[in-house]
């Protein structure tokens, strides 16, 4: 039981496939504009991982080795069509702003990933497992990116108003850069740089050091 | 002549698929500590890009796209569910015949593409263009320029960011930035750089 509780808890802080992996990366920035199209790519992430890893894995035996790439890609493909469909039929709007990043998660390095490092080796329940806690994962990051970008970019959280508009008669001036796609690298960044100074072991050894200043008078 | 010229600048430097969609991400940050590797990815993604996004359009226009099987006898034919499973398909077959080709006919270059060309298949900017492709709704000569010009600004995104980090390595950089997280921030430079296109039209 505790080994199910590690596969499903590990990839959030310990392991996060965004921060350490680097896995995935091209649609936690895109997406991440406001907080309501964020939630529903983190739903279809983890539902795209979590069944692409039970599948995978429970015709793991019976895959040939050379062309296991093509098999896991058919299977996440039909996953995502099965998603994509979904949306637009239930979710128009939203499916409508996503546009193709739903199709993109068949390139989302974390359901490949997953797919070749954990399903290959693990029997059906844990891999699902392992795909649910990589899809929660990346939510983490995607829905802290997400949240700072909406409040502070539009004062609004989920579209109902947060902090009021100075234009609207309140008092908060947004911050229209956080709306551009530059600002989710750096919100990114600070994201890292925050999980590493808490967690010192993830931090990369540096190519070069940087000698110390000479002192005045030791120089000559 | 001069929407297709309009179209191609526009591609390459206001619509730039790594800084403004954030495309090819995970390799764009992974390939780019050494300017010759990047330029070696950047022409395999130029290459890569210029057949796929054409042979996707041919495919989505007289294969899945609704009533696109008329000639074929099936008027009322609507494939366009599969079009997900077949570009990623033709993506991943095209990139096996070019490594075979050039592995027979041109050595050198498959020598100097080698490790990049299977990479290239789970690029996302590969398939991101594809879907742009099929959501403009393109034409065949839109859909070939469009394909060379995200992937020149694709391979020039990349290649100035191998620079920057090649310099990079030399300066003092925060212990819990190291690598990673400065990367990611001048990335976000280099964006907030390549807005500054925005609104140029010819």
């Amino acid at each position: 039981m505790s080994a199910i509780k590690e596969t499903l808890t590990g990839p959030i802080f310990k392991n996060n496939p965004i921060a350490l992996q680097i896995l995935g990366i091209c649609s936690a920035l895109a997406v991440t504009s406001s907080m309501r199209v964020t939630l529903v790519m983190c739903v279809a992430l983890t539902v795209v991982t979590a069944f692409s890893g039970m599948f995978i894995s429970s015709i793991r035996n019976h895959i040939p080795g050379s062309i296991r790439i093509i098999v896991q890609m058919v299977i996440i493909a039909s996953l995502v069509i099965v998603v994509d469909q979904f949306l637009k039929a239930y979710a128009f709007t939203i499916s409508k702003q996503l546009s193709v990043f739903v199709g993109l998660i068949i390139t989302n390095c974390i359901v490949m990933g997953r797919a070749e490092a954990f399903a290959m080796k693990n029997p059906p329940i844990a891999s699902f497992m392992d795909g649910i806690g990589n899809g929660l994962g990346y939510s983490v990051v995607l829905i802290a990116v997400a949240f700072f970008r909406e409040i502070f970019g539009a004062g609004k959280l989920m579209g109902y108003e947060i902090l009021p508009l100075a234009t609207e008669g309140g008092w908060y001036i947004p911050n229209g850069m956080l709306l551009l796609p530059p600002s989710a690298f750096f919100l990114i960044g600070g994201f890292i740089w925050v999980l590493r100074s808490v967690r010192t072991e993830q931090v990369e050894e540096p190519e070069f050091k940087l000698a110390k200043h000479t002192p005045v008078g030791e120089g000559v | 002549m001069e929407a297709l010229l309009s179209l191609f600048v526009r591609s390459i430097f206001i619509e730039n698929m790594a800084l403004a969609f954030f495309l090819g991400m995970c390799t764009f940050l992974a390939i780019s500590k050494k300017v010759e590797a990047a330029i070696g990815l950047g022409i395999a993604v130029i290459v890569v890009l210029g057949i796929t996004v054409p042979v996707n359009n041919l495919i989505y226009h007289y294969l899945l796209a609704d009533g696109a099987l008329a000639w074929a006898g099936y008027p009322d034919m609507d494939l366009s569910f599969l079009g997900l499973l077949s570009y990623i398909g033709v993506i991943a077959a095209i990139v096996q015949i070019m490594e075979m080709f050039l592995d027979k006919f041109i050595p050198s270059l498959y020598n100097a593409l080698g490790v990049f060309l299977p990479l290239i298949t789970v690029n996302c900017a590969i398939l991101g263009a594809a879907l742009f492709m099929v959501e403009r709704d393109y034409d065949f000569a839109e859909s070939v320029v469009f394909g060379l010009g995200s992937g020149v600004g694709w391979a020039l995104a990349v290649i100035a960011l191998a620079g920057i980090r090649e310099k990079l390595k030399y300066s003092d950089v925060p212990q819990g930035l190291q690598g990673l997280g400065i990367t990611f921030i001048t990335a976000g430079l280099m964006a907030l750089g390549f807005m500054s296109f925005g609104g140029i039209d010819i």
